[in-house]
């Protein structure tokens, strides 16, 4: 966590642009008075050594900083925008285990025959597919052509956001039992979470392949078999059970990626998240803004690998003693 | 085991695999685009003569764009721009980690700690968040999101070097060259090099499509080529504000596409084909 901080800091302070140029307009850069006092507020008149040293110590207590571009505690930005992206991200992860079990089994099970093959081509199209091309043109076909989908955005234009529990709008739609407001968060939800849910798809469907035919490969599978247990119960019980272990794994780095992955998507849905926010505050050369995304998405990052490991040894009885 | 084995053996080139073929097929016709994309295109990309916002017709296959430009031309040439750069940042970022990567694995001890400290530092950072901070940082420019790439994607391959040098660093062959009084330099170039390149080259390959993802992402953000270059990226975004223009941004996307499906498949079939061992090493 201590490394993110510094490389932020480090990349943010070696390169030629200057903060103050962007954020203050024309008028005030050339008054040198204002300049100064505008540095003196975020604390960039100090030596570089000693504003890192202050952003740790503040980092200790939880706080974050303030952005330049919000001029509001980066904390209070961050509780505002996270939720947004973890609704979104939440769902494309669902979507994804969901259809990557699904069609990683389907092409094991048909190893070589024509669905693997097309299950195999559309895997490798949905890790070569540019997002914010597919959310362009999902967005084009299912909303300006079909109109199955509602516009950008959270909420349809005008309407009132739901009282702030969790910052996910449909579930706090739903502990409002506000149901027509719930269902209206979840459809602006589902076709950025569908674009963003393509990739991890694909990761997910090809990963499904290559451990579920590792594990058919054993010689309990053959034994299963010989025993005469029918096709279904074998995939059931000996060769879904061992592969969904390694899933797992994959599934959690997944879903550390969704988070930040969501930047383009977001960017073309105008989805108001922490990659919308991490954008602007690259736009602004904005350091809080920035660090203060990369801490919290590197938090999820460690955070999700850490309960993988958890999960890992209350599956695999063979790891709970190691 | 044995079947799989036999059927590895039996496919072992790649021209004997469909998917390589078609991977390598498509790239070509990129490769053949971009060199006589003076010859091929109907127009200049950059010249505004034609009636503006016109759907694709007989006279502009792909359309005309907002300011009057031959979409098809802009596509053509594009390849001129996304290609070139794609290789070169996924060479530099090969250079880079491998470099790293063989010092860490060879030298071994602090040097290895303190240099793999740092590449996981970069790793745990959210890739395209660092890429669009420092692109942003540099300035908006093709040369600069093409370095910004190149810093988040190196530590790929500094650990997949890592880990070949520490597996054959020990082997027989390597411990009798250094015995005949073969120098460090020789030992990495000579001795270690050949049994790393391969999987390298694969990774490279494979990787090739997500940098040129990135690439064209950030120019998409506005970070990286910008207007009136006609990079596939930057002409997906002009098609963002007039979306209902379809052909502005539907055709420089299906470039972007075909082009990372070809190195995809290209670098699929070669990690398949591969020694398993090594293939193992690249998954993870």
């Amino acid at each position: 966590m201590l490394g993110i901080t510094f490389i932020s800091f480090s990349v943010t302070q070696l390169v030629p642009g200057d903060p103050a140029a962007i954020n203050l307009g024309q008028n005030a850069m050339s008054n040198p008075v204002i300049v100064a006092a505008w540095k003196a507020k975020y604390g960039l008149d100090k030596p570089v050594p000693e504003q890192y040293l202050i952003y740790v110590k503040n980092l200790l207590h939880g706080d974050l900083g303030v952005s330049q571009q919000t001029r509001r505690s980066v904390s209070t930005d961050l509780k505002e925008y996270f939720p947004a992206t973890l609704e979104l991200a939440i769902v494309a992860i669902l979507i994804s285990l969901i259809l990557g079990l699904l069609f990683g089994t389907i092409a094991a099970i048909t190893r070589d025959r024509w669905p693997d093959q097309i299950i195999r081509f559309f895997s490798l199209t949905g890790v070569s597919v540019p997002t914010f091309w597919l959310a362009l043109v999902f967005f084009y076909i299912f909303f300006f052509k079909l109109s199955w989908f509602p516009s950008n955005g959270r909420l349809d234009p005008g309407a009132d956001t739901p009282a702030t529990v969790t910052g996910m709008f449909t579930v706090d739609a739903l502990i409002q039992g506000n149901w027509s407001l719930a269902w209206q968060a979840f459809r602006h939800l589902m076709l950025p979470a569908i674009v963003l849910a393509i990739y991890t798809v694909a990761v997910l469907t090809r990963f499904t392949r290559a451990s579920m035919l590792e594990i058919l490969n054993n010689d309990y599978v053959r034994a299963a078999r010989a025993k005469g247990l029918p096709e279904f119960t074998i995939i059931k019980r000996h060769v879904m059970r061992p592969a969904l272990l390694s899933i797992i794994t994959v599934a959690g780095v997944a879903f550390g990626n969704l988070l930040s992955g969501s930047v383009l998507v977001e960017n073309v849905f105008s989805w108001p998240g922490i990659g919308q926010y991490a954008f602007k505050s690259a736009i602004g050369l904005d350091l809080p803004g920035i660090m203060g995304v990369s801490i919290v998405v590197a938090g999820i990052f460690i955070t999700m690998n850490l309960l993988v490991d958890i999960a890992y040894r209350l599956i695999d009885p063979n790891m709970r003693n190691s | 085991m044995s079947e799989e084995a036999a059927s590895r053996k039996a496919g072992k080139s790649p021209w004997r695999q469909p998917l390589a073929i078609v991977g390598i097929s498509i790239l070509g016709i990129w490769i053949l685009l971009a060199i006589f994309a003076s010859f091929i295109a109907p127009a200049d990309p950059l010249v505004q003569k034609f009636p503006e916002l016109k759907p694709p017709n007989m006279h502009n296959l792909f359309g005309t764009d907002t300011v009057g430009r031959d979409v098809l031309s802009r596509v053509i040439y594009g390849a001129r721009i996304t290609l070139p750069l794609s290789i070169l940042l996924v060479a530099l970022s090969m250079l880079v980690g491998s470099i790293i990567g063989a010092i860490a694995g060879y030298f071994g001890g602090w040097v290895d700690s303190t240099l793999m400290r740092f590449t996981d530092m970069v790793l745990a950072f959210p890739g395209i968040i660092l890429a669009m901070a420092v692109a942003a940082a540099l300035g908006p420019q093709l040369r600069n999101a093409v370095l910004a790439i190149v810093l988040v994607a190196w530590p790929t391959y500094a650990r997949l070097v890592r880990g070949l040098i520490l597996s054959s660093k020990n082997s027989d062959y390597v411990t009798s060259s250094r015995l005949l009084g073969a120098s460090t330099w020789r030992t990495l170039f000579v001795d270690l090099r050949p049994n790393i390149s391969g999987p390298v080259f694969v990774l490279a390959a494979l990787e090739a499509g997500n940098g040129m993802l990135l690439l064209s992402g950030l120019s998409f953000l506005g970070l990286g080529a910008q207007p009136p270059s006609a990079e596939w990226g930057a002409m997906v975004s002009a098609g963002a504000n007039n979306f209902d223009k379809w052909w502005l941004a539907v055709f420089p996307g299906l470039a972007i596409l075909t082009a990372v499906l070809a190195f995809n498949f290209l670098g699929d079939t070669l990690r398949d084909i591969l020694d398993p061992r090594t293939a193992k090493a690249l998954r993870e």
